[in-house]
């Protein structure tokens, strides 16, 4: 058998300093670490991350439970209850998310700040990225999601016509059939294959005001030409993506409204209905702080902080040895 | 019909597009940070040998192709046909002239070589990296000459034509690689 880890003990004493630095730098800025279940009674309704699924066990009483895909529903919870500041390092599952750059089963950093704006979020994800990688010297980039797309397609992605959008795509990315995909499919392939490969290797990229149609959980804010974009933004490092932030949404009706929708959307992309969590909804009536928050996928970190640039070799045991 | 879904890509996946057999060479998941995910694939053509890039949508499902890889023993051409031999069951296969196009001139009876079965019909044949053939045909040797690097051109006896040292002689047998047609040495005597 091959029983031995894929790290070696370089990598590993990076990934203890690593996470010693960061409850260092949420200690002094009096953030408070906090835990909470892994395995829920309800799952992430989004339709483009699936949990994994414990069915049947005598334990759970016959019915299933989920593993979680980020720790966001719960926190909130907490945010609700007037946890005030506070944040997270756990293990997080995303079933079929798997290559050089995924592992099923992965460490997360969330964090959540009452009373921030997305903006002072932003800053506060590069103050810790910057002490966690002292080798990145060179300024942050910052882009609205527009921008990059008006740059090199010359193509404004809130109000661009589907056709437009198709013709786009069919030409920036051949290899790829376009006949089932929605507007947000081909916008996320232009993104991920002709946009992100453009990124500056040796620095932060921030991307933010993204279509209101992939807000998930974050604040629509109307712009002044009358169109809409979601309060939310992607850091890179280099063509890695790290982390994803929001403006929190924080009105009930609209939390519920998209939960039902990705469910629909579960629906239409045949598959299977995901039981919404109740506790967060009524967490979210009772009333939700402004806040912002974020997830920082840390073993992406610790691939740019060790040089290394397979996931599988910064995770003791990978997915197909675990 | 079986189908594999994106989720099971991995290199060496055998699949059925446009009507032709493909092997999956690289296989690279992509996902924005929230959204739709993808695969972007380098495939090769298992007819034409061609390696393409194409990408296709997480949950997307293809063909699975019945192509399997089984060693076989070269018997014989009958103008037509190559044909080969399992050398446990004896079920014989008869190749076409497109199937061994590439390897027409490693083939020796009796050899080992893998052949590439689609729906049961031959479809490619791959020689062992290594053979040992004699030499049919080339200029008589120098002796005592050793000049490294220095070559003249031989046939052997499967019809291919390689480069070997002056010292080799017309009736030995030498070693070659049949990736890069080079000579390696001088066979072992058996």
């Amino acid at each position: 058998m091959n029983w031995q880890p894929t790290t070696n003990q370089e990598t590993r004493q990076l990934r203890a300093q690593m996470n010693h630095d960061i409850r260092t730098f949420f200690h002094q800025r009096h953030v408070l670490e906090v835990e909470t279940p892994a395995l829920s009674q309800a799952g992430n309704t989004d339709p483009f991350i699936q949990s994994f699924q414990l069915l049947n066990s005598i334990a759970t009483n016959n019915t299933s439970r989920f593993l979680h895909t980020s720790p966001e529903y719960p926190m909130k919870r907490l945010l609700a209850a007037g946890s005030g500041d506070i944040y997270q390092i756990c293990k997080v599952w995303r079933e079929g998310e798997a290559g050089r750059n995924h592992n099923p089963e992965f460490t997360l950093l969330e964090w959540y700040r009452v009373d921030y704006s997305v903006q002072k979020l932003m800053q506060e994800v590069s103050d810790l990225l910057h002490a966690l990688l002292p080798s990145l010297e060179k300024k942050d980039k910052k882009f609205t999601y527009e921008q990059l797309f008006l740059e090199k397609f010359d193509l404004n992605p809130h109000i661009a016509k589907h056709a437009d959008i198709v013709k786009c795509t069919n030409t920036s990315i051949p290899s790829l059939e376009t006949v089932d995909l929605d507007r947000q499919a081909l916008l996320d392939a232009l993104l991920t294959h002709c946009i992100e490969p453009d990124f500056e290797s040796d620095c932060l990229t921030f991307v933010y005001d993204y279509p209101a149609s992939q807000s998930a959980l974050a604040k629509i804010r109307e712009r002044k030409d009358k169109s809409s974009v979601a309060m939310r933004f992607e850091v890179y490092l280099g063509q890695s993506e790290l982390g994803n932030g929001y403006q929190e949404e924080t009105c009930y009706q609209r939390n519920k409204d998209i939960l039902q929708s990705e469910n629909i959307q579960r629906q239409k992309l045949n598959l299977e209905n995901v039981k919404q969590d109740e506790n967060f909804l009524a967490a979210a009536k009772s009333g939700i702080p402004e806040s912002a928050g974020v997830a920082i996928g840390l073993d992406r970190v610790l691939m740019a902080l060790s040089g290394i640039n397979t996931i599988q070799k910064v995770i003791n045991f990978p997915w197909d040895v675990a | 019909m079986a189908t594999y879904n994106t989720s099971e890509f991995k290199s060496g996946l055998k699949f059925i597009m446009d009507g032709d057999p493909y092997t999956i060479v690289e296989n690279e998941f992509v996902k924005p940070g929230k959204g739709q995910a993808f695969s972007r694939v380098k495939i090769r053509n298992l007819k034409t040998g061609r390696v393409i890039d194409k990408t296709f949508k997480s949950g997307d499902k293809v063909e699975a192709a019945d192509v399997m890889e089984i060693d076989m023993e070269y018997l014989y051409e009958d103008g037509e046909f190559w044909h080969f031999m399992e050398p446990t069951s004896f079920e014989q296969h008869a190749a076409g002239e497109a199937a061994i196009e590439d390897v027409k001139h490693w083939l020796k009876a009796q050899e080992i070589y893998i052949v590439t079965l689609w729906n049961n019909a031959p479809l490619s044949v791959t020689p062992p990296n290594f053979v040992d053939l004699k030499i049919t045909e080339c200029d008589p040797g120098v002796q005592g000459n050793t000049a490294q690097g220095a070559t003249k051109p031989a046939t052997v006896e499967t019809g291919a034509e390689i480069k070997v040292p002056l010292f080799v002689e017309e009736g030995e047998v030498v070693k070659i690689d049949t990736r890069t047609g080079e000579y390696l040495s001088r066979a072992k005597e058996s």
